[in-house]
């Protein structure tokens, strides 16, 4: 008998998360600067060592403090990986990111778990399709969207060296394969001359099945901030645009339109609506409600690019 | 009091606590020494308490002030001049905009400023530098926090003390500056503490012999809280 929606919403296929918690206890045994920070969740997916380390910290179900932690660990000489769901780590305390970490000019990594709509079998409480809008008025950090595990990592691991502000945002939906190795910038997954479609982390597979035949450039964006506005207009072909992230629709329009400032061009934004849709099920379930499943992708970018 | 205006704060200049009076006149641009409630807890704690100094800034083994309270600095600038963290020609410019000394303290901009001041963020950012601190290794090092009454109403407070009372964070102290001029105000601050496990203790915060025995007296296995009960500002100003 196959298993409920309920009871398969922390499944193993939370691969993402699953290689966080993995590699977060490499790096902070590996090295002495890096400290990890929880706020009970995922707390308990870590193995006794780790818990027991004096480089992880569990405050409890305090998300102000969490960041404020993380700043001050930073202002004691570590590098703090602070993790929590993207809700509770982005819009419950932002104040304390904008006040805790920039205006104290320390370097922090928030590694955020859930994405827009991965838990919502527990309802919108959970959701967080806004973390992204929300961190990109922040200025300095650099935000990762990965779409697949092996890119979390990388991601994981360069940023515990590094000395800025980064969010990484983790989600149950992934891509059958990694796009990315570590490049600077966007990479290329199709050139054509039709257009271009930008298609953020684990968006990616359900675009490139969607825009099918189209002959049109497909873009892998992992990072979207800061925005590679080179390889955008290096490989412009018709200046038609698709946008396709897997959160907020348009969080990244005014970065297209900045990019083409100087070309007249055509944007279509597609994304998570700003509705409340007060449904729970299965993440594919609500991507299909807001038109990020194939049909749904393909019968808007098609009349979008013939058009 | 001469305050040489150009010297810079390497030079040997001796304030003592009558001079404080005269820097914050700096600011304020008039003589009649505007004083505040949180002047004498500020001395007791640069002058007594802090193992702190313009050479130790990047010490690791520095005690650590975090003053959160952001509504009352020119006594922090004019102790930070009086023992030689800034110049006090820079107190003139106070609140100007090319002036480094804003009414909320950046520690960006200040030398020897720990944390940049929000309401209710000293004594979380505290909580994490206690613990890192603690996780290097480094056990010497105090933190103090500055808190006003009123901000230890801030939620991410409550967040700060219930969980350093549980991690018995006992290098990180906390002043509460209390203007309520109400017992039963005092005695809620204390209780707050107490409930989470810090040892606390209440004190006249215009005493410095009372307000040293209160910084330094406290039991060394938790963290630990002076609610310090001062003259509002009304009061000051009519005395």
């Amino acid at each position: 008998m196959m298993a409920s929606t309920c009871e398969r919403r922390f499944a193993d296929s939370d691969a993402m998360r699953e290689r966080f918690t993995a590699v977060i206890t490499d790096l902070v045994a590996e090295d002495p600067r890096v400290a990890a920070v929880f706020a009970d969740f995922s707390w308990d997916r870590l193995s006794e060592t780790a818990r027991e380390h004096p480089r992880f910290f569990n405050v409890g179900a305090r998300e102000q403090l969490l960041i404020d932690v993380a700043g001050g660990l930073a202002l004691a000489g570590l590098r703090p990986v602070a993790h929590t769901s993207a809700g509770s780590l982005t819009e419950r305390p932002f104040g304390r990111i904008r006040i805790g970490l920039n205006l104290q000019d320390v370097g922090a990594v928030l590694v955020s778990a859930g994405a827009s709509f991965d838990l919502d079998v527990d309802g919108r409480a959970l959701s967080s399709p806004a973390d992204v809008a929300l961190m990109a008025t922040l200025p300095g950090w650099r935000i990762s969207v990965p779409g697949h595990a092996d890119e979390a990592e990388i991601m994981l691991r360069e940023a515990s060296r590094g000395f800025d502000l980064e969010y990484i945002r983790l989600s149950t939906q992934t891509n059958s394969r990694p796009y990315w190795t570590g490049e600077d910038g966007f990479v290329a997954l199709r050139l054509g001359v039709d257009g271009t479609v930008v298609a953020v982390g684990p968006i990616a597979d359900t675009v490139l099945a969607a825009v099918g035949d189209l002959d049109v450039t497909v873009l892998y964006a992992p990072r979207i901030r800061p925005f590679d506005r080179e390889t955008l207009l290096a490989t412009l072909s018709v200046p038609d645009v698709v946008l396709v992230e897997p959160y907020l629709t348009g969080t990244s329009a005014a970065e297209v339109s900045q990019t083409l400032a100087d070309v007249p061009h055509r944007l279509l934004c597609l994304g998570v609506a700003a509705r409340e849709v007060r449904r729970f099920g299965t993440p594919e379930e609500h991507a299909a409600a807001y038109g990020l499943d194939v049909t749904g992708l393909r019968s808007r970018i098609t009349a979008f690019i013939g058009g | 009091m001469t305050i040489e205006l150009l010297r810079p704060p390497q030079a040997v200049i001796q304030y003592d606590y009558h001079d404080l009076a005269g820097l914050m006149g700096l600011m304020t641009g008039h003589s009649d020494a505007e004083t505040s409630s949180a002047l004498d807890v500020l001395w007791v704690l640069y002058d007594r308490v802090l193992q702190v100094s313009p050479r130790r800034i990047d010490d690791d083994e520095r005690d650590r002030f975090f003053l959160s309270k952001g509504n009352d600095p020119k006594a922090y600038y004019a102790v930070l001049a009086a023992t030689g963290f800034i110049e006090p020609r820079l107190l003139t410019g106070y609140g100007d905009y090319d002036s480094p000394l804003g009414l909320h303290p950046d520690r960006v901009l200040v030398p020897g400023v720990e944390a940049s001041s929000s309401r209710g963020h000293g004594l979380p950012l505290a909580v994490g530098t206690a613990l890192g601190l603690r996780a290097r290794g480094l056990e010497q090092p105090r933190l103090w926090v500055m808190l006003g009454d009123g901000e230890l109403d801030e939620g991410a407070n409550q967040e700060a003390v219930s969980f350093a009372g549980h991690a018995e964070l006992n290098r990180l102290n906390v002043v509460v500056i209390d203007d309520s001029g109400s017992a039963a105000r005092a005695a809620e601050l204390q209780r707050r503490f107490a409930s989470e496990g810090w040892s606390v203790q209440h004190v006249d915060g215009h005493d410095h012999g009372k307000l040293e025995l209160a910084f330094t007296g406290a039991p060394d296995n938790r963290p630990h809280a002076v609610v310090a009960r001062v003259r509002s500002r009304q009061a000051i100003s009519r005395s």
